[in-house]
């Protein structure tokens, strides 16, 4: 593990709609993000990965509701620490952007069509920084150019005048604008082909390494968390079901759902293989099973595993792998699952 | 963003029988679930009754003169007499048909007109949408009371259905304009390209692929068009410029004036009438809001949520989630 805690999700509940059928999406959620550390977060569309996001940042749009928890986020640069969900208005605009971050999954799109984007850089930084002079701004904003990349020159170009990869670049420079300690990356490479998408994850590492930032980063390409991430939360059914290093949930999955999906993308080396998959449909949220919400689909699930919901724990392995929790009965059974293939590369 | 894409799926998914015939029962009444709506019908259903059976019940022939002379509302007369003595009760609910039959006949033209010229300037685009865009810029410069007073002068007798024939000849160029700036904005859209490329005919894109996403508009058309010409026409019978022994409530407020019934303090002369029409002005208003949260389903719930975000006192904004923590829900 690097680094103190930054951001600390405690028991964060989240429902949509306001009266008796309010689907309840994300249930008593716990996960915590260190200084430096990417945390990559993985799951099917709609398990609720982009919900916790927005939720922990209190930018879910209605019928969001927050209904229990807290998020505290504790600054390592001094000694600021509060809630974001007691926060007040005010509060949360000064600390956004400054504190944290977000790229958002249609970033290509943030960009105002009618605005150059050296003005809608320097804009970023005037919101937060009055104080700057036009010409500081003008520096920075140059600066941050530079540092995803993109020639200075660009700075009197409309959105329009780029490309898709580097408009998504100048949202990931205005997400650094006021170096934050936390951005958190909902989706920013999916509607990027993969050259693209490695470009920019490529200089991501890069500036991560070099202003040590933490990285959320929500995906469902769990083989980019894999190489991109330091620890991944998998998202199930509006829970955590497994929380671990990259490593450790690449070469021993504990829970049968992370499993499934290391098992639903071709490996590069090794002999072919057929692909896994999970069987059956993500479920619905307004009419969870009464056990452990994944034990539908489960093949090793037992009777114990549809009566009795298993909780995000440590693992049987805690002397080992001390920071690592799953949410499964059955995580101790040999992971011989993985066929070679997988593990050698 | 996944967020808002996300709830719809989670809605529509499969649920319990119960629970799923209890949303299609919300879901057809749901525009009468919305309290604005409901008061609004009430009030105009109120009356249209009145419209059609005023002359019915009415106690008094309301131009008949009576030796009773100027009295305040008694049991006899329940809201007071005129000078001559001619019940005002009666007058109000003679009145009212001529009141509704305008408003309502040069709204309805009016909205069809809009809708013909505007929808069809902003679909076909280039030299049709150059004529029928220089036609309405004409009509929108046509100032309408002027011209009903010209016309109504040439005409003795105009009626009410002159003057809301002219009403609505006057009235439906803003509409159309309105219209044909949103159908370009739409007929660019994803949808309709989708429905071109698999082969829909020309009016079943406008028709069935248009014309729902304009029903805000058009009803917020329709509804201002009305309320102007329910004003315009008791403007035009307050100036006894149309017909006076035409019984609408501008004929009451013109005799009213021409009497100085303010003067006389006879304040039952011209309260009630000027009453009756704030309060169809305010009913058409109110269904208009129901109207644009029914025929935006993104509205559709708001409604709905509005109530119990009051009780719970949570303020539902975008880019501040509330956190509200007594729901008490169980977890299921």
């Amino acid at each position: 593990m690097t680094g103190e805690p930054v951001l600390e999700i405690r028991n964060l509940s989240v429902e949509y709609g306001y009266d008796a059928d309010a689907v309840r999406v994300l249930r008593d959620v716990n996960l915590t993000l260190h200084a430096g550390e990417v945390l990559g977060l993985a799951g099917e569309s709609g398990c609720g990965k982009s919900t916790l996001a927005y939720a922990a940042t209190r930018l879910l749009p209605p019928p969001g509701i927050i209904t229990g928890g807290e998020v505290v986020f504790t600054s390592t640069r001094d000694d600021r620490r509060y809630d974001l969900l007691t926060a007040t208005d005010d509060e949360l605009r000064a600390t956004r952007w400054e504190d944290t971050a977000i790229v958002f999954q249609g970033a290509m799109n943030s960009l105002n069509p009618v605005y150059r984007i050296g003005r809608q850089l320097t804009d970023a930084i005037s919101a937060h920084r009055p104080e700057q002079s036009a010409r500081q701004r003008r520096d920075r904003a140059a600066e941050l150019l530079d540092m995803v990349g993109i020639p200075a020159d660009r700075l009197r170009s409309y959105p329009h005048q780029l490309s898709g990869g580097m408009r998504q670049r100048v949202m990931i420079a205005m997400a650094l604008a006021l170096e934050p300690q936390l951005v958190i990356m909902d989706e920013p490479t999916t509607a990027l082909d993969v050259v693209m998408q490695r470009q920019i994850l490529q200089q991501l590492a890069d500036l991560r390494t070099r202003l040590g930032f933490s990285v959320v980063f929500i995906t469902h390409d769990v083989s980019l968390l894999i190489e991109l991430a330091d620890r991944i939360a998998v998202m199930y059914a509006g829970e955590i079901v497994e929380d671990a290093t990259a490593s450790q949930m690449y070469r021993t999955p504990r829970h049968p759902y992370t499993d499934g999906l290391l098992h639903s993308f071709p490996p590069l080396h090794g002999p072919r293989q057929e692909l896994g998959g999970i069987p059956g449909a993500p479920p619905d949220l307004m009419s969870l099973p009464r056990g452990c919400t994944f034990a539908p689909r489960c093949r090793v699930a037992l009777d114990r595993c549809r009566d009795e919901r298993p909780a995000l724990t440590a693992t049987a392995f805690a002397d080992r792998e001390p920071h690592r929790r799953v949410a499964c009965f059955q995580h101790e059974r040999e992971a011989a699952a993985i066929p070679p293939s997988l593990t050698v590369m | 963003m996944v967020t808002p894409a996300q709830a719809p799926a989670v809605v529509t998914e499969p649920t319990a029988g119960s629970t799923r015939r209890r949303r299609g029962l919300t879901g057809n009444l749901l525009f009468f679930r919305n309290r604005k709506t409901v008061i609004g019908l009430v009030i105009l259903g109120f009356f249209t009754v009145l419209a059609l059976i005023g002359d019915l019940i009415a106690p008094y022939d309301p131009s008949l003169p009576s030796e009773v002379g100027l009295q305040p509302p008694s049991a006899d007369h329940w809201l007071g007499t005129t000078l001559l003595g001619q019940d005002i009760l009666s007058q109000i609910l003679v009145g009212t048909r001529g009141v509704l039959f305008v408003g309502l006949l040069a709204g309805l033209l009016a909205a069809v007109l809009s809708v013909l010229v505007g929808v069809t300037a902003g679909f076909l685009g280039g030299i049709g949408d150059e004529g029928l865009s220089l036609l309405s810029n004409i009509f929108l410069v046509i100032p309408a009371l002027p011209l009903i007073i010209i016309v109504a002068g040439l005409l003795p007798d105009a009626g009410g259905l002159t003057v809301a024939l002219i009403i609505a000849l006057t009235g439906w160029a803003w509409g159309a304009r309105v219209l044909r700036a949103q159908t370009l904005s739409l007929r660019r859209r994803d949808f309709i390209e989708a429905a071109r490329a698999n082969g829909e005919s020309t009016w079943r894109i406008i028709v069935f692929e248009i014309l729902p996403n304009l029903t805000a508009v058009i009803a917020s058309g329709f509804i201002g068009t009305v309320i102007f010409a329910i004003l315009s026409e008791i403007t035009l019978a307050f100036m006894g410029v149309t017909n006076i022994s035409e019984w609408n409530w501008g004929t009451i407020l013109f005799w009213a004036q021409s009497n100085q019934a303010l003067a006389l303090g006879a304040w039952w002369w011209f309260v009630p009438a000027g009453l009756c029409i704030a309060a169809v002005g305010t009913a058409l208003t109110l269904i208009n809001f129901g109207i644009d949260e029914f025929v935006n389903p993104r509205l559709r719930t708001t409604g709905k949520n509005a109530k119990i975000l009051r009780a719970r006192r949570i303020r539902a904004r975008v880019g501040f989630t509330p956190v509200y923590r007594g729901t008490g829900k169980e977890q299921s």
